[in-house]
């Protein structure tokens, strides 16, 4: 099967100038193209996008959680659940609204904690997480929003 | 605690200070066997201190960068000038998580700065004082902690200090700023009228400025506002983003006979600000030329200008001008979460601004505040003559934190600004005089002598909710004309140089785990008697060093300061507004101010201490204080069920 050439050279140029000032050049390309819209987004655009896919990193990360809080609960993991709803409640909306309402400056305060909290949960097993996978790829995409906002102010 | 009978007596360096000086105010803790134990441990704490610089929270950041691989973001918080927003910056000390208990938590909320009762709160808006009562409005979100949905608060005070709130003033419900009410000034007009300009996020995402007047002019508390029907006023010009238009300022009124505003913007990464003209407040000419242009400063937000008395004794009115009158332009850096200020002329005739020196530019020279500061607005405060400015201290916590304590943000203690005539190259800011209402009662001390390496506990009683006034005289030890090379605010307070640093500990507990150095350090220090060859230019730091301010590994803590003029007939003066999680420094009467956000986790309650210190290698320090305990103001619902 072949991917249908859904992006005309104009619009992959935004996605990869704009990729390119994130500090994960290949994760953003991919995960932007990943959304439909994409193709035709502008800069703000791509950032509501990137806010698309913290949601659903944060989705993954609280899915693993809760199957652990089954299996080997644990206070590092009490604390990563409420960071991550705290993301969930607190920095994905605040994140989503700033981009859409043009201050992209709370867009980059939310994504920035989104990438803290992940940080320190992942910090809270002391080496032993299980949960890097997902602390990473929250924290990854947080931190490419985050490059995302700062190009926007 | 066997040994401590064998202690009695035994802090050797308090002890021996005081043998050593007769009619010396003692310092002796007395009483309690804990109380020496307590001295013991301070001067453990304190070999601690000197000996195990190393063993910090910046050191600690810098272990864990060396043993990550992605770098990107565990980096180690920004140094001493910058103060970047804390949001951007990791700061990974600890490795075991950190559990918030709601009393660490409640304690964090303050006794007399203003915050609403829940949520997020950001920019000042619009303050005037109107029929005897001072009204504030602010960017608040009535839904959540973090910032979103922002709508106007509203407060009033008799006296800038006791604040009664108010429902929303400005809500976002017409097209012109559905999608955001957010900053903006009020005019008062000659006959009486308030008109209040604001910028409004519009449906179809472009910024715009708003006219909006009370629905009652007669109504002291100005509940209710209407919005002009034919809105918006003020819509980006060509050239200009539709994202790139905003905070509008008071308008003055000039000898063409017009009012004339200004509002912040950008080009190619040039901040800049826009002038408009206006007779009525709903038809605006835009001039051809901008008020002043700053290359490489971005956006401009928040922007502020006002005249100064250059004899520097009272507040202007925004109209006023004339031979004795300076103007300050001030801008809030989107890029960097900075508000700069600068002192210059303005040219009435063609509307144009330039600073006294160009070094010290907007957005390249001198802060309003070096510490955790944004979005300030000032206003004319009519009822006492003085210019009153507002400024948002944001939380330097986790977002975390914010939702389960469920607020965020203060804003500072309404400050007075005046020129500085003595340096010509400042401004002063003060706290109001009102807030002396909240003083309680009061000890002083005076001439109390701090040796190199030291701690002195300050005995006030309880050190949460503080007005402090302090200040300090240098007795040089050793040979004279000693030069040392450490300059600024350096790594913090561990770090010791000939001539600093010095100063008080606030939120600080017995055993020292957790406090918060404010100091002075100078970069040389000479005895003018018999040494006139030093050609050395001494400069003096000011600073407030939050790297151990808590325990806790989700907070940001940064060493905030800048260099502060200090004349040679002064002595070094601070004072200090303690207020739980906010610290308020002011330097030299006001030329340099440090605002700071504090967490502790055990320097809390009735575990919260204050001490003096030392830890300059080759000077004694004298210090003398005046410290009050203040009050809560209070702040609450305005009482519309009382009968009163």
């Amino acid at each position: 099967m072949t991917s249908l050439p859904s992006i005309t050279l104009g619009d992959e140029k935004l996605i990869e100038s704009t990729c390119r000032q994130t500090p994960n050049f290949n994760l953003c390309v991919q995960s932007l193209k990943s959304f439909p819209g994409s193709a035709t987004a502008d800069v703000r655009g791509l950032g509501l996008i990137m806010v698309k896919v913290m949601q659903s990193k944060a989705n993954d990360a609280i899915n693993k959680i809760r199957e652990l809080q089954r299996s080997a609960p644990s206070p590092a993991l009490t604390s990563c659940a409420s960071k991550y709803n705290a993301i969930v409640v607190g920095d994905i909306p605040e994140a989503n609204e700033a981009f859409s309402k043009g201050m992209p400056k709370f867009a980059e305060n939310g994504a920035n904690d989104a990438a803290n909290e992940a940080t320190f949960c992942e910090n809270g097993f002391n080496g032993r997480s299980p949960l890097t996978q997902q602390n990473n790829a929250m924290r990854d995409v947080a931190a490419i929003t985050a490059a995302i906002a700062r190009q926007l102010l | 605690m066997e040994g401590i009978e064998d202690d009695v007596g035994h802090v050797p360096l308090l002890e021996a200070e005081e043998e050593e000086e007769e009619g010396r105010r003692p310092l002796r803790l007395r009483g309690s066997y804990l109380g020496i134990f307590g001295s013991t441990v301070f001067l453990v704490s304190m070999a601690a201190l000197i000996i195990y610089q190393g063993h910090d929270y910046y050191d600690e950041a810098k272990i864990e960068n060396k043993g990550n691989n992605n770098n990107n973001y565990n980096k180690v918080p920004r140094g001493v000038a910058e103060g970047v927003s804390a949001k951007s910056n990791s700061f990974l000390s600890e490795t075991t998580p950190y559990n918030w208990t709601n009393a660490m938590l409640s304690w964090q909320r303050t006794a007399f700065h203003f915050q609403p009762e829940r949520n997020w709160m950001n920019d000042p808006n619009g303050p005037l004082f109107h029929k005897g009562w001072y009204h504030l409005f602010y960017q608040y979100n009535p839904f959540s902690a973090v910032w979103g949905n922002i709508t106007w608060g509203h407060a009033v005070s008799r006296d800038l200090i006791h604040w009664l709130y108010l429902p929303e003033a400005i809500v976002r419900d017409m097209w012109f700023d559905i999608n955001g009410a957010w900053s903006g000034s009020a005019t008062l007009l000659p006959g009486g009228e308030i008109v209040m300009l604001y910028t409004g996020y519009t449906h179809q995402q472009v910024q715009v400025q708003n006219l909006a007047y009370p629905a009652d002019a007669s109504d002291p508390l100005l509940l209710n506002w209407v919005k002009y029907a034919k809105n918006p006023v003020m819509v980006p010009p060509p050239g200009i983003g539709p994202n790139d238009f905003r905070d509008p300022t008071t308008a003055w009124f000039g000898p063409d006979n017009k009012w004339t505003l200004t509002l912040g913007s950008m080009l190619n990464d040039s901040g800049l600000s826009l002038v408009y003209k206006t007779t009525d407040f709903i038809n605006y000419e835009l001039n051809d030329h901008f008020l002043h242009v700053v290359p490489g400063t971005g956006m401009w937000e928040c922007v502020d200008f006002y005249p100064v008395s250059i004899n520097g004794s009272v507040g202007l009115d925004t109209s006023a001008n004339g031979p004795g009158v300076k103007h300050v332009l001030k801008a809030s850096l989107d890029d960097t979460k900075l508000d700069y200020y600068a002192i210059g002329t303005y040219f009435i005739e063609n509307d144009t601004w330039i600073p006294d020196d160009p070094d010290l530019d907007v957005g390249i020279g001198l802060r309003l505040d070096y510490g955790k500061y944004y979005a300030s607005k000032s206003f004319y405060d009519q009822n006492k003559q003085r210019r009153v400015l507002w400024g948002w201290i944001n939380e330097s916590d986790s977002e975390v934190a914010d939702i389960t304590k469920g607020w965020a943000s203060l804003q500072t203690i309404p400050r007075t600004v005046l020129y500085d005539k003595k340096t010509g190259t400042n401004l002063l800011q003060w706290p109001v005089e009102e807030i002396e209402s909240l003083r309680l009662s009061s000890h002083e001390f005076k001439e109390l002598l701090v040796k190199p390496g030291t701690v002195v506990p300050l005995h006030i009683g309880p050190a949460t909710q503080l007005d402090i006034i302090a200040e300090f005289e240098i007795e040089l030890l050793g040979s004279e004309g000693i030069v040392n090379n450490v300059e600024g605010c350096g790594v913090g307070a561990v770090e010791r140089s000939a001539f600093g640093p010095f100063g008080i500990l606030a939120i600080a507990n017995d055993q020292l785990s957790e406090l918060t150095p404010i100091y002075f350090r100078l970069s040389n220090y000479g005895n003018g008697t018999s040494t006139t060859t030093t050609t050395t230019t001494t400069s003096t730091s000011f600073c407030v060093d939050e790297t151990r301010s808590s325990k806790a590994p989700d907070v940001s803590k940064q060493v905030f300061g800048s260099k502060v003029p200090v004349l040679n007939d002064e002595k070094l003066s601070l004072r200090v507004l303690v207020d739980h999680s906010i610290i308020e420094s002011f330097a030299q009467g006001g030329r340099t101010v440090i605002s700071s956000r504090v967490y502790p986790t055990e320097a809390i309650y009735g575990a919260a201490r204050l001490f003096l210190f030392n830890n300059a290698t080759d000077i004694n320090i004298k210090a003398s204080l005046k410290i009050w305990q203040l009050n809560s103001a209070f702040i609450r619902p305005f009482p519309f069920h009382d009968t009163q």
